[in-house]
Formats: structure tokens, sequence, C-alpha cells
């Protein structure tokens, strides 16, 4: 198991994503003798996960079962511990995209947060690029380190406890892309471009304000970026039911005395009904979770 | 520009390469080809001189057609605004602002006045640019520069730009795929290095050549297709160097259920079967050529170059030479197949993408059974319907799990001191996505008997959710 490379069965020291039913996923870290307790009663790692196969089926010792799955990055950022506001696959596939992010390519990224964003670009950018990420706060820092170890990935990224505003991403003239998710990413573009390779690259920011966004887009031009564009992208889920509506009883025909039917049915009205598959929104959705500013740093 | 050339190299347009034009928001991919004249944007030209050039040059169209690296960057300085209006109660439409008329215009481009100074002509020449606000002269300018600007920008091409280019110039021919909704599909499939991958698509290869950029040439990609053969224009644009098309094999999608069943024939040592291949790349070839032709003239050239020697004896040695010829095309067809289902037997790929005009449901099922379990797919599909369809055939068939019927919306905005807002005009829809994770279908492991009873529990859950 790695975030980079799919294996067929489960061994010690994996991590595994236990999904449990739609909304719900647990990650666990495998260990010969533990256990893991859910809803549906105890998984025992030595005989229900190590050496099955990804995507088997676990029965939990009240009967109940889950489902042991792969993690990917999307899994991930479903169900790794939050130690900060995290962001969600729907920005990142778009962030992945608009950065150009490919295997080799190196980038840049502050803050580290919880690490959703970093699994996600890890994962594009193996088996030969590199990941310089930024992190101020130490504590989260020092856990996104251990988290990439015990995910493999830690040949490809480097974790620095630094303030990018100030500091700068501790590399120079490397990064085909950078990505900034902090509260004033104005201050740390200087240090973006410096961090980008001479032939140019692309830059995000993601800000939740439009304030932010405005003095960023003005940082940004000032800094000789091009293309700048400022986006948002919100996922729209669409539940399938299956729904009865039923018809209203018109009462006898009349008009169409042809039908000779129209009788009899007055005397046992039925009600007719038509069942159609559909789908619907959910009550309530994330309406915003931030802009997305996109630049082109041209060569020089 | 010649400076330090060896280690930018690679940043180097050659010819050959396949570039993309820019303009504005407006994208265009094409190959270098010498004394090959383009139209880009109304204007015609050549791209001879920009062989040598750094890829993100902006070239001016000088006359003649010939490019010329724009000299310094022509920053966006606005001719000097002195006065301004405060409001716009004092400007009236009456079409006569404009001194200058069309062919006075015309006339300044014919004298070689670049884009800038005839932009520049034109607010000297108006009689209301005095008075609108600072906002609406900024305004005017941009769109004028827009409208008489000569320059192209060459790029590397990549899969955002092409995915932007494709949805902006000929969203039909990628049915209406939106950039985003193809980022979506992207991440959402676990496209990485190393991977085998199944891609379905009738996007021109927009799709499967995205795939294979994510996959860097590491891992392999099978294309499966219906009908005669792959149409994948769109993958020649990305420009992939030659060991990226390595990792791509082709499957068609008519022999799935022989391959499904174990009696595909790729040795096909019987003659019937043979001449049945024969015939049928011989029908092939036409077709195949016409797709091709829409857009990629050096295909073309590898298949006329073929006939080459019709020199003596005419009749009997070109009909030897082309028998001759097909025998070995068969037999690298043969090969190729034989590859491809060498890498579909074991029914342990990693993912499934599908982006097609075709109806998703027999595709995402059958295709669905080659996939390892625990491993992601994605459908697109420009509709929702199809898509609930299979919603339901899946949850009814078990197999998999995380599914999920989505798209997303997205608004670009303008970003403006004081003027910021949402752009005016938005697309309306980036098409439908369904997503989810395989699961093993049965347990191997001593569990086994239980299997039965799965049923069982799923029932009351699955009219649960969807009643």
């Amino acid at each position: 198991m790695s975030f980079v490379k799919y294996s067929d069965f489960i061994q010690e020291g994996d991590v595994v994503i236990i999904h449990l039913n739609h909304n719900s996923t647990i990650p666990v870290k495998v260990q010969k003798g533990a256990q893991t307790q859910t809803r549906y009663g105890v998984i025992r790692h030595s005989t229900d996960l190590i050496g099955q196969r990804f995507g088997s089926k676990v029965t939990c010792s009240k009967g109940g079962w889950v489902h042991v799955l792969h993690p990917t990055p999307e899994l991930w950022t479903v169900s790794l511990p939050h130690r900060t506001q995290i962001l969600y696959t729907t920005d990142i596939a778009t962030i992945t995209m608009m950065l150009e992010l490919k295997p080799g390519s190196v980038v840049c990224e502050s803050g580290t947060g919880s690490g959703s964003l970093s699994h996600a670009i890890l994962r594009t950018i193996a088996p030969t690029g590199h990941l310089h990420t930024v992190e101020f706060h130490q504590q989260r820092a020092e856990k996104a380190k251990e988290e990439f170890r015990e995910h493999r990935v830690d040949h490809l990224v480097t974790v620095r406890n630094q303030d990018v505003c100030k500091d700068g991403f501790g590399v120079r003239g490397v990064a085909d892309a950078v990505f900034l998710d902090i509260p004033s990413p104005w201050e740390a573009v200087g240090h973006a471009k410096a961090a980008m390779k001479k032939q140019g690259g692309r830059i995000c920011s993601f800000s939740p304000c439009i304030e932010q966004v405005q003095r960023t887009c003005d940082a940004l031009s000032d800094h000789g970026f091009d293309e700048l564009s400022t986006l948002e992208i919100l996922l729209r889920v669409h539940e399938v039911r299956t729904v009865s509506m039923p018809l209203p009883d018109f009462g006898p025909d009349f008009l169409n005395p042809s039908e000779p039917d129209a009788v009899k049915e007055e005397s046992a009205p039925v009600h007719a009904a038509v069942t159609i598959k559909t789908t619907t929104p959910p009550r309530e959705i994330p309406g915003h979770t931030g802009y997305l500013t996109f630049a082109t740093k041209p060569r020089g | 520009m010649a400076d330090n050339g060896e280690e930018d190299h690679e940043h180097r347009i050659k010819e050959g390469d396949h570039v993309v034009l820019k303009r504005g928001g407006i994208f265009k991919a094409v190959q270098i080809q010498p004394k090959k004249k383009l139209i880009f944007e109304k204007q015609w030209f050549f791209l001879d001189k920009a062989v040598g050039h750094l890829y993100g040059t902006a070239f001016e169209i000088a006359s003649g057609g010939e490019l010329q690296p724009q000299a310094a960057k022509n920053t966006e300085n606005p001719p000097d605004t002195k006065e301004a209006g405060t409001d716009n109660r004092n400007i009236v439409d009456d079409g006569k602002s404009q001194k200058l008329t069309q062919d006075d215009i015309e006339t300044l481009k014919e004298q070689g006045l670049k884009g800038q100074e005839i932009v520049q002509q034109l607010i000297e020449n108006s009689s209301t640019f005095r008075d609108k606000t600072g906002y609406a002269q900024d305004k005017y300018i941009k769109k004028k520069k827009k409208k008489y600007e000569n320059t192209v920008e060459i790029l590397k091409p990549s899969c955002r730009i092409l995915a932007m280019m494709y949805h902006g110039r000929e969203p039909g021919k990628i049915c209406h795929l939106r950039y985003d909704t193809l980022a979506q599909v992207l991440t959402l499939a676990n496209i990485h290095a190393g991977s085998k991958v199944l891609v379905f698509e009738t996007c021109a290869g927009l799709v499967l050549g995205s795939v294979m950029e994510r996959m860097g040439g590491y891992g392999s990609v099978i294309n499966m297709y219906a009908g005669v053969g792959p149409v994948r224009m769109g993958v020649e644009s990305f420009g992939f160097p030659a060991h990226f098309h390595e990792t791509l094999t082709d499957f068609p999608i008519c022999n799935v259920n022989a391959l499904l069943k174990g009696n595909l024939d790729t040795a096909a040592k019987d003659a019937t079967a043979d001449e049945k291949l024969l015939q049928l790349a011989e029908e092939e070839e036409p077709n195949l050529r016409e797709a091709e032709q829409q857009d990629s003239p050096s295909e073309q050239n590898m298949d006329s170059n073929t006939a080459e020697d019709v020199g003596q004896d005419p009749e009997e040695k070109r009909r030897e030479a082309k028998a001759q010829e097909k025998k070995m095309k068969l037999e690298e067809k043969r090969k190729k197949l034989a590859a491809a289902a060498a890498l579909l037997e074991d029914r342990d790929a990693d993912g499934l993408v599908i982006a097609s005009r075709f109806h998703p449901c027999p595709v995402v099922l059958g295709l669905l059974k080659f996939l390892s379990p625990s491993r992601p797919f994605v459908v697109y599909s420009q509709y929702k319907e199809p898509l609930i369809e299979c919603f339901t055939k899946l949850k009814e068939q078990g197999g998999t799990v995380n599914l999920r019927l989505t798209d997303t919306w997205t608004r670009h905005y303008q970003v403006l001191p004081n003027r910021t807002h949402p752009v005016l005009q938005m697309s309306g829809g980036g098409g439908y996505l369904l997503s989810g994770t395989t699961i093993a279908t049965h347990t191997s492991k001593p569990a086994a008997p239980q299997q039965t009873d799965e049923p069982a529990p799923k029932r009351p859950k699955l009219e649960n959710t969807e009643g």
C-alpha cells in the first residue's frame, strides 16, 4: 500500500479505509493484534484485515459488515483527521488541472494544514516530482511529516516549518507550480515568484473572502503574473430517488362517451399513480468554499 | 532571445512540434509545418519564423503573414488619460462620436500601423472619449485593443489548455465535456503514474490524452473503442514524446464478450478468420482515414507513402506488395490485439474512465468487470437520465460502493479595483458524472458461505436510500 501505488493485498503497517456506509469512512492503521471498534462491532486486524484483498467485505463481531478499501487521496480527504479547514475534492481536482500538475512537476504549497491537498498533489506528481510544503504551525508540520511517512510518500515531499510570508518556501527557481492557502496570500506572492522556475509556471491562491482575492490579484499583477483568472466551483450532488406521483381523478369522462370503461371506473375509483426515477438535490449543500485565483508566471 | 540556448533546448519551438496558438482567451492547436498557411482569428500567417524561439513568446503578425517576436513587453500602458468624465449623463449614442470611418481604419492598417497605434488613433478621433469615466475609458481601450491587436502567443499544449480550447471552439466534438468536469474525472478516477487504466471515450481523444498526461508515460492505458477504430486526433495535439505512445494499447469493444468468455482468438490460426480480418481491415482503411483527416495532415502523409515502387511490372508487383503489406499490417494488428487482451485478461485494471456519446449503461456494466476490487471508476455523460439508469443498475447488481451522481457549477469573476463581480455570462452546465469504487463481489476467504445472505441486509437499505 502506498498513496501513489496500488497493491492488491493488505499488509501490516498499511493504512486502509474502512467503508462503513455511504457517508461514513474511517482510516485505520493495520497492526498485528490490534482491534478497531466500529458501530457494527470489532474488526480484528490479524484475522480480518492482514492478507485480505483490498475491496473485501469484512464481517464484524456484531454481524454487521463493512468494506475495506485501498486508500486514495480522495478517500483520505473524506476520512482524514481535521486539524484545520481542509480543501475538498471538487476544488482539488480543479487546482490540479489548472496548475497543470503531472508526473515530474515540482510544486510548492503553503500551508500544509491537514494535508488533504498535499496527498492529491503527491499522487499526481509521483514518481519523479517533488512537493515542498510549508506550514508555520509546528505540531501540524510534524503531524503531516508523520502521515507522509505512514502513507509511503515521504520520499516525494519536504515539509518545512516556517512562515511563508516571512521566509518563503526555502527553495528558489525550482517550482513548476505554487499553491497558496494562507490568510494573506498577497504577502507571499513575491516568495512564490522566487520559488518558480525561470521559464515560468502556474500559481493558485485559495481564499474564502473576496477582499483577499482583490489584494492577491493586485499583488499578482504587480509581480508580472499573466492570465489572471478567478473562479469558484461547487459540487452538486443528485440523489437518485424513485418517486410515485398520484394522478388525480377527474371523474367520468362525459365528453368522450365512446369509452365504455368510464362508467365502470366510477364504481371503484382506481388510485392511479406513475412511478418515476429522478434525482433530488440535498436539502442543504456547501454554497461556498473559496475563490480560486489562477495566474501564469511568464518566463524571466 | 538566443542567449543561454542549450539549457533551454526543450523550451524552444521546433519544426513538427504540436503547439497551441493563443490570443486573449482563444486557443487553437496546430502543428509547426514549413510554409503552412494558417488562419487564426480571421488572420492568416505562417509559423516558420517561430521555430527556434522560446515557448510563451508573443509574436506580431507582420505583412506577408510572417511572425516577428514582439519587441519588449508591450506593457499594458493605457495611453495617458488626462481627462475623464464623472458619469455618462452627457454621452449620447448618435453614432457620430467616432470620426474615423471603416475605410480610414483600413487605410491605417495598410499603412502598417500596429494595433496599439490604431487604438491611439481611435481615441484621438473619438469626440466622447474624454467625457467617459475612467472605468469606461479602460473598457473602451480594452475592447478596441482586442479588435485591432495582431499578436499571437505560441504555447506548449497541456490538458488545461486543450480542454479549454475544445470547450470553447468545438464542444460538440467532446460531448460538451466542460474543462472542470474533465478535471473531476481525472481526480475521481485517481489517475496516476504506474497504474493500468481503461478509457472509453468519444471526445476526440481529449480524455484519453489527459489520462496519458497524468500518467506521464508510466503504466498502461487501454483505449477501448467502438466501431472501426479509435478516433483520437486530440491525443496528437498533446505532443507527447514517443515513449508515451508505447503505454497506449487499443481494444475493440466488439471483442469484449469473446474475451470475457475466454474464446477471443488472438492467434487467428484458421484462414477464414484471417480473411475476415483482412476484409475488415480493408473496409476500415477509408473510414479511418476519413476520421483522421479532420485535422491531421501528418497522418495522411504516412498513409500515402505506402505505395512506393510502382516502377516495373506494374500490376503484379503492386498487387503482391500490397498483399504482403496487408499481411504485415494484419500481423501487427493481431499482435497489438493480443497485447491488449493480455492486459485485460487478468481483470486487474486500476481505473475506468467512460466519456462518450454511447449509452453509458452497457459500457460501464461491461467494462467494470475488468477492474480489480477497490478501484475507482468515473462515467461522464452529457445527460443525467442515462446515469440515473446506471446508478440504479449498479445498485441492484452490487459490486460497487460510494456511488455518486454529481455535476459541478462553475462561475468566473472579474476582479478589478472597485469593480469585482461575477462575469456576466457563465456556462449553464458541464455534463454529469457518475463515480464509484469497485468492491470484491465474492469473498475468496473462509467467510464465503455468508455470500448468499448479502442481498438480504442490502435490500432494505437500498429501498431506504431510494424510496
